[in-house]
């Protein structure tokens, strides 16, 4: 190997190994921070090694101007506004967008043949990237519509008639990705990117909101594969190693999470909507439950102030309320008062697993505070006051008990075992396994109805009324 | 060894890392090293500027390559921050918890 050749190939190992060090460190506490920063660098280095390695004309540098400018410009804006408490839609919407420049590298060459007429092994690539890309962009943006609400489940997902369509339309891209080698930027193709694009849909659609996260974290391990086929496409070896780590990893992560979950990746993906068919009673109409208890915020203060141990069971509906802030100064107000006080946290609690550390996190709340689900659950029977915020399915003591219930099998936290429950809620609609949750009708538990932030800036100032932190 | 031999070398041996990269990850840290992993899997920005770099003048091409070069960014520079912005607030935390970082 010549000696001016060498940089490029230099640079190039040196940002594989700063990526991989960079995957490694963001799965410790301590150094995932400086690790992203890492894999950043790194990318860094590939683009720069890339960028001297090709001659470059003018125009192709206008061009690249552009694209950057738009796409960083529009990622950097959407990092800075987005809120914390949609995250999960976030990461969908960058995945499905990297899975599009895949497939959009990948048209280019099947249409336009920049490097000659492509062999077998790019013919492969391209279908690949294609298949791979289109279900990563149309599986990621309805991930995203669904957590956003702005898509619902249809009822034909919900029976056999939807395997029969994604069969269907499994069949079409395998059609047209083996006629395609004849006829490069002829119909197999767009048949194949319709077909993939429509199966992105097909199989995402189904899936209910509480198993998305699983979905999203599949999707990102795809965006990974595509972008290894696309390495074989453009002839990137770098391009292949990194999408084969992140690939590889993605399906760690995914399958970390499934577990997390009491879930196997099979019946995420082809069980649909755990328990969707029928929800109980539908939105907010009691759904079926008799012996339900409601309280006002008066009362639930009225316990707060005598606790001596108060146990909050934070979960997505508290998310959904922005209401982290109210809690917080609610357990400021109570440690002020001597009640010691820590948080429940689930692992998959908020939308994500995580994301409820995040969002707590954000609001200031001390880490030595946030306790897990096993570090808490022999810690309630020695609890005054549980207080459950917009948590459902996480709380349901049919998952120990009943095994003919959805649930279980799925690790819960035992609130029930504490003398009193509080649980705010905005209405007894069921969570998204869409079933009855028999912690509400245990005699110590009492409903708070209303929105968690409107419930916890009730609780403040009854507490405060009463006299409660002042010195 | 042929390109294609080297490639698939490559493709194998990159799987395998990541296989072993990841091990145990605290629930914690879920959501950030998803969002992380997918900031890297945007990396596909290379395949985006050899496209326009093939691209020879062609305008169809660039154009593809630029559209291309911008959602791969828009996953790449969106996909770093919003990790950092989220890891951010871990950070501070075990700072004041007395934990170095």
């Amino acid at each position: 190997m010549a000696l001016p050749n060498l940089w490029p190939a230099l640079i190039d190992l040196v940002a594989v190994l700063l990526l991989a060090l960079g995957i490694k460190g963001l799965s410790k506490v301590s150094t995932a921070r400086s690790a992203n920063g890492l894999a950043a660098l790194a990318m860094g280095l590939a683009v720069l090694g890339l960028l001297i390695q090709q001659p470059l004309s003018s125009q192709a540098w206008l061009w690249i101007a552009i694209g950057t400018g738009i796409g960083g410009l529009l990622g950097l804006l959407t990092a800075q506004r987005v809120p914390m408490t949609a995250m999960p839609e976030t990461v969908a919407l960058f995945n499905g967008c990297g899975g599009m420049a895949s497939l959009l590298v990948a048209l280019g060459v099947a249409v336009y043949s920049p490097g000659g007429a492509p062999g077998l092994v790019e013919q492969i690539s391209i279908v690949i990237s294609v298949f791979v890309g289109a279900i990563t962009f149309t599986g990621s943006i309805v991930a995203m519509g669904k957590l956003q609400g702005w898509i619902s489940t249809p009822g034909w997902t919900q029976n056999s008639l939807r395997h029969a369509v994604n069969i269907s339309l499994a069949v079409a891209c395998l059609a047209g990705a083996v006629t395609l080698p004849g006829a490069m930027a002829g119909p197999p193709l767009w048949v194949l990117l319709l077909a993939s694009s429509l199966l992105g849909i097909g199989v995402t659609l189904p899936i209910g909101g509480a198993d998305m996260p699983v979905v999203i974290s599949l999707l990102n391990s795809y965006s990974g594969v595509a972008a290894a086929a696309a390495g074989f496409v453009v002839g990137s070896q770098l391009l292949i190693v990194a999408g084969a780590m992140v690939g590889a990893a993605g399906l760690i992560l995914t399958q970390v999470m499934c577990t997390g979950m009491n879930r196997s990746l099979v019946s995420v993906l082809f069980g649909g909507a755990l328990g969707g068919v029928a929800p109980v009673g539908g939105g907010g109409d009691g759904g079926g439950y008799s012996r339900i208890t409601s309280c006002s915020p008066e009362e639930c203060a009225l316990a707060l102030e005598a606790a001596e141990r108060v146990v909050f069971v934070p979960g997505y509906g508290l998310a959904v309320a922005q209401a982290q802030h109210a809690l917080r100064d609610l357990s400021k107000l109570l440690e002020l008062h001597g009640v010691e006080v820590s948080y429940a946290i689930h692992p998959v609690a908020g939308r994500m697993p995580g994301h409820m550390n995040v969002l707590l996190a954000e609001a200031d709340v001390p880490y030595e505070q946030l306790l897990e689900m096993d570090t808490i659950n022999p810690e309630f029977p020695r609890t005054d006051v549980v207080i459950v915020l917009g948590a459902n399915d996480v709380v349901n003591p049919d998952a120990k008990t009943d095994s003919a219930s959805p649930l279980y099998g799925m690790p819960v936290l035992e609130v029930d075992q504490a003398r009193q429950v509080f649980v705010v809620k905005r209405s007894l609609g069921a969570g998204y396994a869409g079933i009855k949750n028999a912690l509400f009708e245990l005699p110590q538990t009492a409903m708070v109805f209303g929105d968690a932030k409107a419930v916890l800036n009730g609780l403040l100032s009854e507490l405060r009324s009463m006299g409660i932190g002042k010195k | 060894m042929s390109a294609l031999t080297q490639a698939l070398w490559v493709l194998l041996l990159g799987s395998l890392l990541g296989l072993e990269l990841i091990g145990k990850v605290p629930p914690t840290l879920h959501t950030p090293l998803m969002s992380g992993a997918n900031a890297i899997s945007g990396i596909t920005v290379l395949a985006s500027l050899t496209l326009i770099a093939q691209a020879n003048g062609q305008v169809p091409l660039l154009l593809l390559g630029s559209l291309s070069l911008g959602f791969a960014l828009f996953n790449v520079v969106g996909g770093f921050l919003v990790t950092d912005r989220m890891l951010a607030m871990f950070s501070r935390k075990s700072s004041r918890s007395g934990g170095a970082s």
